[in-house]
């Protein structure tokens, strides 16, 4: 369902709706941003039917990778599960 | 193409006169004669078309007449849309497409024959554009248009142009292609990134705008695959990646391996994602469209089924050429999950790749 | 490509997979809402990384197969335009080969119909402008994810005064869903994990209640393997700490309250009304529909739709598959009499209907 894939934002334009050039590992197309009137330029937004849903929030994208140092730190000190 | 078109030669038939193909252009009278004499002729400056016969006489000799030698005969028809993308148009392929098939059976190509089918109100000069773009192709590919015909259609019956080519080609003894050669362990070369075809046409239907431009990777295939096997390796098979992509082509192989084998329980196909190279702004489209790269069309891909011990060998071959510097060990046939292509996925796991059901569609879910 | 590539590590994959293995003591029936979830899952071959004892069942998220056979032949009807108005008609391209009762769009396309795919409804907005002689109809299928282009395109057309645009609407929503999987007394789900993108439009306040009521932990999930794997990961954890909270494994998206704008302008132009899944039965509060104040803009009024359709009896197990009952390859007809290339319900047709997957991405 919905597919939504992250891009980054090139440029921005508004005439009666704010849209933007974004960038797909280099292939660019219009976006409509009215929905993340937060986002600006050189931001990373999921979009889905040529809408951006969501900004992508940097920070927490590094979560899971932090996790993953932690529970391999823990897994050295705890011994292999089954 | 590594060139642009040349339309410095602007187009021969009075333009000012008839701008727009018409249906008496395809009417067997002065008119078509005029067409064939004043522009088709002159585009592709064959002799044996200039004659206007029936059909072309060809000489038989050299290569051709060798002992054990025999002759490749095919035909494609092309109906792309739009008849322009970035990197070629239809009338490229429509030389390439043909010159491809001849060297995926092994064959050097030699002659080729252009049927058109116009739509009533095509611009003449799209027609002149088409048809330079076909003679550059064939020269590229060292191939000559012999015969053709033209054919024309009410408006609204054809999409401005078809083309169909069918071409002949020499196949030098000892070097005939076939499923039936391919044996287990051989390794499957491929000779570079996949799903730039299909992404070049897609970016113009589907209006995506490029910072750097996706172009069709449409090429005549023929140069390399006689470096391949004047190498004297043991290739046992070639497959050209067009519609349906890497994937379709694999299993189409996979499909009639090891049958008619006396004992033969069929062979596989394993191929390793990782090593399938995927340009980022093709895999940026694709993922933005919902599609797989790996069945995306290509129309300068092939890929060679390899005895193991020549497989390095023709690598290297491939590497030193233009249209292989990105050629790649991609899988291998095996003797396990008969007529199934099974792959080793970018997360380690394996799973079996079909073909697909039908086109793929963009698709939002 | 960033945001995607580092998600499909093998490595960091092969950790988590670790970290589910250490996690996991008994057996655990979780399952993915998502159609997109069901395709990578089994696209990137996750489910044969997952230990013995957890069993991941696919939900009713595809907004493909969970679109009723009478809207499909609404959208067919209107498709082949007659009531004698050239009709441009605008898909996404999930649908053109989904079943109505009798035929599909791209039999009806071959039939002469102006059928396009779009890639997104403000595409068909802007064909509606450019071409002012006929009428442009937009199919708009999808969860809450969709919901918000869908109302943009409509808000835009009459901020333009566009007259010859309108949509078909097919809009579900996951909750009511959830809660009608949750209730059946056959029920064998476990663990929730919920649609990362309709998430990401919506929040996830609605499934506090749901996961309280009914004593399932939920944890909201993105799309790429790791993802996934770190939700089923979660989702373990609370299984066997015994507890039943909304986690957000999906927080570079999803915030609590979801995307306000979007949900505003959903509001302003949708209401909630009940709605008939493919499979499911009519679900209260499941649908959405245009707002009187926007109700030129509804195909269904537009159009003198004149067609009854039935679902006649089938051996379709689809609706036993959607509610995570059944799996895909426990229906008699899978692989054989149902195929992709001959489906007989809507799972085996669209990319990420669960009988698909399963058919394709079968193992070696």
């Amino acid at each position: 369902m919905c597919l939504g894939i992250p891009g980054k934002i090139l440029s921005i334009a508004d005439d009666g709706l704010r849209t933007g050039k974004v960038s797909f590992g280099g292939i660019v197309k219009d976006v409509c941003l009215a929905y993340v009137p937060e986002a600006g330029v050189g931001d990373y937004v999921i979009v889905h039917v040529g809408f951006a849903i969501s900004k992508v929030d940097e920070e927490e994208a590094k979560k899971v990778f932090e996790l993953l140092e932690e529970m391999g730190e823990l897994a050295e000190a705890g011994g292999q599960g089954p | 193409m590594d060139e642009t078109a040349d339309f410095s030669l602007s187009c021969p038939v009075p333009i000012a006169r008839y701008p727009k193909v018409l249906l008496a252009h395809g009417g067997g009278g002065r008119l078509m004669r005029q067409l064939i004499e004043k522009m088709v002729v002159p585009a592709f400056g064959s002799e044996a078309l200039g004659e206007l016969h029936d059909g072309a006489e060809l000489e038989l000799s050299g290569a051709v007449l060798e002992p054990g030698a025999r002759l490749a005969f095919t035909t494609d028809s092309f109906v792309v849309s739009p008849l322009f993308f970035p990197g070629g148009d239809i009338g490229v392929l429509a030389v390439n497409g043909t010159v491809n098939d001849l060297a995926m059976c092994g064959a050097r190509p030699l002659y080729l024959s252009a049927a058109l089918i116009l739509e009533e109100g095509l611009p003449m000069e799209t027609l002149w554009r088409v048809l330079r773009s076909m003679k550059q192709a064939a020269d590229k590919a060292g191939v000559v248009v012999v015969t053709g015909d033209t054919k024309v259609v009410e408006h609204g019956k054809g999409d401005g142009l078809f083309i169909t080519t069918a071409g002949i080609g020499v196949i030098g003894p000892g070097r005939a292609m076939s499923p039936s050669r391919v044996r287990a362990g051989d390794l499957i070369l491929l000779n570079g990134d996949v799903g730039r075809h299909g992404v070049a046409i897609m970016s113009v239907r589907e209006g995506l705008q490029f910072e750097s431009v996706i172009e069709s990777d449409t090429a005549p295939l023929a140069d390399l695959v006689t470096a391949m096997l004047d190498s004297r390796a043991e290739v046992h098979c070639l497959r050209d990646l067009t519609r349906g992509g890497l994937v379709s082509a694999l299993n189409e192989i996979a499909g009639s391996l090891g049958r008619g084998r006396p004992g033969s329980q069929g062979l596989g196909i394993v191929i390793d994602e990782g090593e399938i190279p995927v340009r980022e702004d093709v895999e940026g489209a694709c993922e933005l469209l919902g599609l797989d790269p790996l069945y995306v069309a290509n129309e300068g891909r092939f890929v060679a089924f390899v005895a193991p011990q020549d497989a390095r060998r023709v690598l290297d071959v491939m590497r030193a050429h233009p249209l292989g510097r990105e050629a790649r060990i991609i899988g291998q046939v095996v003797e396990s999950h008969a007529g199934q292509v099974v792959m080793k996925t970018r997360v380690g796991t394996n799973r079996v790749v079909d073909m697909l059901s039908g086109e793929q569609l963009p698709r939002i879910c | 490509m960033k945001f995607l590539e580092e998600y499909r590590d093998p490595e960091a994959a092969r950790r988590m997979v670790q970290a589910i293995r250490r996690a996991t003591t008994r057996p655990w029936t979780i399952m993915e809402v998502c159609g997109g979830q069901t395709h990578n899952l089994i696209r990137f071959g996750i489910d044969e990384l997952l230990p013995e004892a957890i069993t991941l069942v696919h939900g009713p998220g595809c907004p493909v197969c969970v679109t009723p056979v009478e809207i499909i032949d609404e959208a067919l009807e209107i498709a082949s335009g007659k009531d004698g108005r050239p009709v441009v008609f605008c898909s996404f391209g999930d649908m053109l080969r989904v079943p109505g009762s009798r035929k599909d769009l791209l039999a009806v396309r071959a039939e002469g119909a102006d059928v396009r795919v779009v890639y997104s409804p403000l595409d068909a907005l802007r064909l509606a402008v450019e071409a002012p002689e006929r009428e442009v109809v937009f199919f708009a299928v999808g969860f809450e994810t969709t919901a918000p282009a869908t109302a943009m395109a409509v808000f835009r057309a009459r901020e333009l005064g566009v007259r010859n645009f309108s949509i078909l609407v097919a809009h579900v929503r996951v909750p009511p869903a959830l809660e009608t999987i949750l209730s059946s007394p056959r029920s064998r789900v476990q663990g929730f994990l919920a649609a990362g993108h309709v998430c990401t439009v919506m929040g996830y306040e609605e499934y506090e209640p749901i996961a309280e009521r009914y004593r399932v932990p939920i944890v909201v999930t993105g799309f790429e393997p790791l993802d996934l794997l770190q939700g089923i990961y979660m989702c373990v954890r609370q299984l066997e700490e015994g507890r039943a909270e909304v986690e957000n494994q999906y927080a570079r998206a999803v915030r609590r309250e979801g995307n306000v704008p979007a949900r505003q302008l959903i509001e302003k132009v949708f209401e909630v009304v009940p709605r008939r899944w493919r499979g499911l039965g009519t679900i209260a509060d499941s649908g959405l529909r245009l707002r009187p104040a926007y109700r030129e803009f509804d195909a269904e009024h537009r159009f003198s739709l004149s067609y009854v359709s039935e679902e006649g009896p089938s051996e379709c197990i689809g609706g036993l598959v959607l509610q995570g009952l059944n799996r895909p390859h426990e229906c008699p007809a899978f692989g054989k009499r149902c195929t992709p290339e001959h489906p007989l319900g809507a799972p085996m047709v669209s990319a990420e209907g669960a009988c698909a997957a399963y058919y394709r991405y079968r193992r070696p």
